[in-house]
Parts: structure tokens; C-alpha cells; sequence
């Protein structure tokens, strides 16, 4: 198991353990740049309780799946209707999210309305809250006997249980990830450059486009993988809400869980595959989001 | 960006911190005031850890604060869940005294694995099986037949948990009964909705009404009576649950957990897991470690 993606790391700017500074730009010359070899050396010994207790279970999880056979779940159908139903779910969900969020983000980004604050804090709170909770929550409103349930019922539509559900339980635990995101980042956006192509006779649409779009874009990219890897590992809204039925609501976090409790292996092998899968889209998005600030700095 | 917007946040947000502040005092103060359990005792309490199936909740609960009440210098604390997930724990070498299982099945696990003696374990209570559905009874339920009738929502517990095993012995036997007929099973393994983690998520599920009908432990239903019907399941077709204990081997209390182990299985815990609904642990199947 590779844990490094071929890209250029000595770029980073984030680098969890500080290196000396060789092109000192303005923007990375304010952390461990300007340290003393004793300030550094105490800052790295500062640092690496945490940094080991990050990375060690992660360790042992690589070093527990059953290395001559590692690809053996994979094989299991099971384990595939869980990785495409997560998949198709947490594409779905990015796009309501991205569809929905986004003129929200612009609404709560730009404007200044009494309560504003207040509703920003509502929206992340279900980044705080615990899933478990999420997952109630959605039933009382949405379930059969839930405050839009007899709404719903008239139509006869049911959500529980369903996709749907699954798809629901994660835009509601996920989607403040990026819609706060885009809030920060609209509101970044210099208002002067959309004036200018205002005055240039751009329309709202065509400077959202042309303008607002890509200054905001590296944000936003940023705030949708979150999203999508957060939506990827939703697991206890899920399984209240959605319940569990592979096929229709047993996502590979669910499938992890209860595969804990028959099959280890199937279990670790899943487990691999979400973390190996997470960390190479973060990182790779990383790595386009760094290439994308150095060339709007320049 | 961050200078215009924390202007008008501040002043927003005080309210609510203010407000979690006070929350948090009330609940660190709700804590102390039930949280200590005899401070009288003289000397370090002893603390036994007791990893029980999500079904004994109730009566383990009741059982614990009786035992700590005769035995003031020992503190007994439960994790509840799965037995299946609490057997994979032991296996694992979580720091359980002692393990409670809902079926022979999951502390077969934890013997094989070596975490427990099997020659320790001893049988303490059985259960058996009920169907249940909400009071409001969407799908009218009527007969165990009902639920083989397609649309209905029918939740059960995942195989791997004890009950999702008696429930699917249930659906064989009662296919192999002519009352039911061969199709019985495979047609409320359609109607399932979801297959859920504990015997609880379960009972929410039908006390919520989400789904239509579930199969559980009478000792759940007895928990929520008044909010879900009960269908009896006759002994023909029921399988009685047999739950054994056993004391975790490398446990730092054994002699505490073998006190509490012999607590529950003498006349006091019995007592209090009849007053639940469970059957006496003496009568009926006995626990038999796995043969080698």
C-alpha cells in the first residue's frame, strides 16, 4: 500500500513538520520560518504526541489487513453494492448540495439582514451535532409519522428507508461543510472587479459566471471535496434514518460496521479502501487547489 | 474579509455562548448529583466493567444499582450494544470484567478467541420472541401471517445480532409449517425494510411507526407496552434465547466480576430480570462452551 501520491510535495505549504525556508514568499514566511533551531526543535517535540496519535491507528488498520490476499473482500458482491451505492449517493448528494448551497452561500455571503448570524449558526449545526441526532431529527420531520409525513404520505411518497433517505441523512450532515466554505469565499470576493464589469455592461448571470465564479472557485472546491469525503464516511444519520438494506441504504460505512461484527477481513479490507480512496482525492485536490492559489497569485 | 464580517457575528454569537455556558454548568451540575455512587465507601471503589447485550439494558441497569447498594466499595458500569459487536470486542481485548451474550453463538466468539474460560460460563436467563407493530397499526397487523403480505414494512435485527438469528429460525420453522406454507419466508424477506444493529433500534423503529411490523425479544416489547401490539409466537415455532455470562480472562477485578457474575445468577438477579420478563436462567438449555 503506497501512501504517497506522486506530486510535488516540496511545495506545500502546510507542511506538518517545518523545513527550512528556501523561497520565502511573504505567505509562508510568517510560521516556523522564523524560528530559532532550539524554537523549531521545541515545536516539533510539541508537536508529535498528536501528530503520532493521528497517524498510528491509521498504521495499524494498513498492518492488519491480511496482505497475501488483500483484494479477497473485494471479490465479495456485497462488498461492491456497497461501494457503488456510496458512490452514487454521494455524487447525487454533491450535486444537490452544490446546486442548493451555492445561491444560499451568495444569499448569506452578500447580504446583511437581521437574524443573518443566527441562521449561519443554524447551518452549522449540524456539523456539531451528533449524527444520531441528525438521523432523529430527519425522521420527525420527514418520517411516516414525521411533521410533513401526512404531506408526504397524500402524495405517497415515503422517505425512510429509501435511497432517498441515505442521500437526505448525508446533504443534511455534509452540506454545511461546503456551504460554509462559500459563504467565506464569496464574501471575499472584491466587490470592485464585479462593479467594473457591471459598468463594462455584464449582466448579473455573466459576472457571476465570468467573474464571481472563478475568483471564488479554489474555496469551493475545496468546501465540495469536504462534502463528498464527509458524505462518504456518513454513517449514524444514515442507519437511523435510511436504515440498513443492502442495495438500497447499506453504504460502505454500514457495511464496515456489521462487517465488523461477521467478517474482520471484509471489514478491514472495506475500511482500507475508504481511507485509500479519501486521503488520494484529498491529497490530489490539495495538490490542484495549491497549483490554483500559486496562479492567482501571481 | 474576516474584519467585516466579525462586527455584527460578535454581537450575534454572545447569546449563544452565554447560553451553552449555562448549559454545560447544568448538566456538570446533574452529573454530581447522580454520578457518585457511595462516596461514604473508605478506600478506592472497585470498578467492574460489565459489556452486556443491548436487550439486558433495563434489567442489568436495575441489577447494578441493587448490587452497588449491598456493595458499596464496588462500582459495576455496562457498556450496551450488539452482542456480536461486544464478542468482537472481548476478542480484541477490551477492558470488559465480565460479557453478557443474548445467544451461545457470540460467546462461542469469545471463548474461541480465548478472552473467556468457557468452563466459567454459566446460563442466567432466556427469552423468546414476539412480533410486534406500532398501536397505530398502519398496516393492520393481525395474525403472524400479516406480514408476509406485500407492501408491509418489516424491520428486523441484523443476522449477526442474536435476535436477527432467532427471527430468521422463526421464518424457516414457520415455512416448514403448513399453517404458514413454503412461501412465508422468502415473502417477509421481501417486505424488510432494513436490518438494524440492536434489538432497540428495532423497538424505536416500530414505536416511531416508520416501520410496519418487527420481530423482537418479549422482554422489549414489554418496555413499551402501551405504545406497540404484540403478537405472540407459539413455542412450536419460537426459539428461546439462552443467555450465558461469563468473567473476561486478564480481567484486573475477576474476583469483583465473579461476585457480580454470582449475583445475577442467584435468587436477587433473578428476581429482577423476572420482574423484566425474562425466563429463569435454570430452566431450560444450559450453555455448553464449543468443543474442541
Amino acid at each position: 500500500m503506497k501512501l504517497k501520491l506522486p506530486t510535488a510535495p516540496s511545495k506545500d505549504p502546510i507542511q506538518p513538520i517545518p523545513e527550512p525556508d528556501e523561497d520565502s514568499t511573504l505567505s509562508r514566511s510568517t510560521g516556523a520560518g522564523r524560528l530559532s533551531f532550539l524554537g523549531r526543535l521545541t515545536l516539533v517535540l510539541a508537536s508529535l504526541p498528536l501528530l503520532i496519535f493521528f497517524i498510528l491507528p491509521l498504521v495499524a488498520l494498513v498492518l492488519r489487513v491480511p496482505l497475501h490476499d488483500p483484494l479477497a473482500a473485494l471479490t465479495d458482491p456485497a462488498v461492491w453494492q456497497a461501494v457503488r451505492l456510496s458512490l452514487a449517493t454521494t455524487l447525487v448528494t454533491l450535486g444537490l448540495v452544490l446546486l442548493g448551497g451555492t445561491p444560499l452561500a451568495l444569499l448569506l455571503g452578500r447580504w446583511r439582514f437581521p437574524g443573518r448570524a443566527a441562521l449561519e449558526t443554524v447551518l452549522d449545526l449540524p456539523l456539531v451535532l451528533p449524527p444520531a441526532v441528525a438521523g432523529i431529527a430527519l425522521l420527525m420531520a420527514f418520517g411516516r409519522f414525521g411533521l410533513l409525513g401526512g404531506v408526504l404520505s397524500a402524495f405517497g411518497i415515503t422517505i425512510p428507508f429509501t435511497t432517498v433517505a441515505v442521500v437526505l441523512a448525508q446533504v443534511f450532515v455534509a452540506g454545511p461543510l461546503y456551504i460554509r466554505t462559500a459563504i467565506g469565499a464569496f464574501a471575499a470576493v472584491e466587490r470592485d472587479l464585479e462593479d467594473a464589469a457591471a459598468v463594462d455592461g455584464a449582466g448579473p448571470i455573466r459576472i457571476f459566471r465570468f467573474v464571481t465564479l472563478p475568483l471564488a472557485a479554489v474555496p469551493l472546491a475545496g468546501g465540495a471535496v469536504m462534502t463528498w469525503a464527509r458524505a462518504l464516511g456518513e454513517f449514524g444519520a444514515t442507519i437511523i434514518f435510511a436504515g440498513n438494506l443492502p442495495g438500497i441504504s447499506q453504504t460502505m460505512p454500514l457495511a464496515i460496521y456489521l462487517g465488523f461484527e461477521q467478517d474482520l477481513t471484509a471489514a478491514l479490507t472495506l475500511s482500507l479502501l475508504l481511507l485509500f480512496v479519501s486521503f488520494a482525492v484529498l491529497f490530489l485536490v490539495r495538490g490542484i487547489l495549491r497549483q490554483r492559489t500559486i496562479d492567482v497569485a501571481r | 474579509m474576516h474584519e467585516t464580517r466579525r462586527v455584527p457575528r460578535n454581537k450575534v454569537r454572545r447569546a449563544p455562548i452565554w447560553g451553552c455556558a449555562l448549559a454545560l454548568l447544568l448538566a456538570l451540575t446533574a452529573c454530581a448529583g447522580t454520578g457518585s455512587a457511595s462516596p461514604g465507601a473508605t478506600g478506592q471503589p472497585v470498578k467492574v466493567m460489565v459489556f452486556a447485550a443491548a436487550s439486558l439494558r433495563d434489567a442489568f441497569t436495575d441489577i447494578g444499582a441493587a448490587y452497588s447498594r449491598t456493595h458499596p466499595n464496588v462500582v459495576v458500569t455496562f457498556n450496551f450494544a450488539g452482542s456480536d459487536t461486544l464478542a468482537q470486542q472481548i476478542a480484541q481485548g477490551a477492558p470488559a470484567d465480565l460479557f453478557a451474550s443474548a445467544n451461545a453463538t457470540q460467546m462461542d466468539v469469545a471463548v474461541k478467541s480465548g478472552a473467556i474460560a468457557g468452563s466459567g460460563v454459566k446460563t442466567f436467563a432466556h427469552n423468546r420472541l414476539v412480533l410486534i407493530y406500532p398501536t397505530a397499526n398502519p398496516a393492520h397487523i393481525q395474525t403472524l401471517r400479516d406480514i408476509a403480505r406485500p407492501g408491509v414494512k418489516v424491520d428486523l435485527a441484523a443476522r449477526s445480532v442474536p435476535v436477527g438469528q432467532y427471527a430468521l429460525d422463526f421464518l424457516a420453522k414457520a415455512s416448514a409449517d403448513p399453517a404458514f406454507g413454503p412461501g412465508y419466508r422468502a415473502a417477509v424477506l421481501k417486505n424488510v425494510v432494513s436490518y438494524e444493529t440492536d434489538v432497540k433500534a428495532v423497538l424505536a423503529k416500530i414505536v416511531l411507526g416508520e416501520a410496519d411490523a418487527g420481530i423482537v425479544y418479549t422482554t422489549d416489547a414489554a418496555t413499551a407496552s402501551g405504545k406497540v401490539g404484540a403478537i405472540t409466537i407459539p413455542d412450536a415455532l419460537n426459539s428461546i434465547a439462552t443467555y450465558p455470562i461469563g468473567v473476561v480472562n486478564g480481567s484486573k477485578q475477576a474476583a469483583a466480576a465473579r461476585d457480580v457474575l454470582n449475583y445475577i445468577v442467584a435468587a436477587q438477579g433473578q428476581g429482577r430480570l423476572g420482574k423484566y420478563g425474562f425466563l429463569p436462567g435454570s430452566d431450560g438449555r444450559q450453555y455448553t462452551p464449543p468443543g474442541r
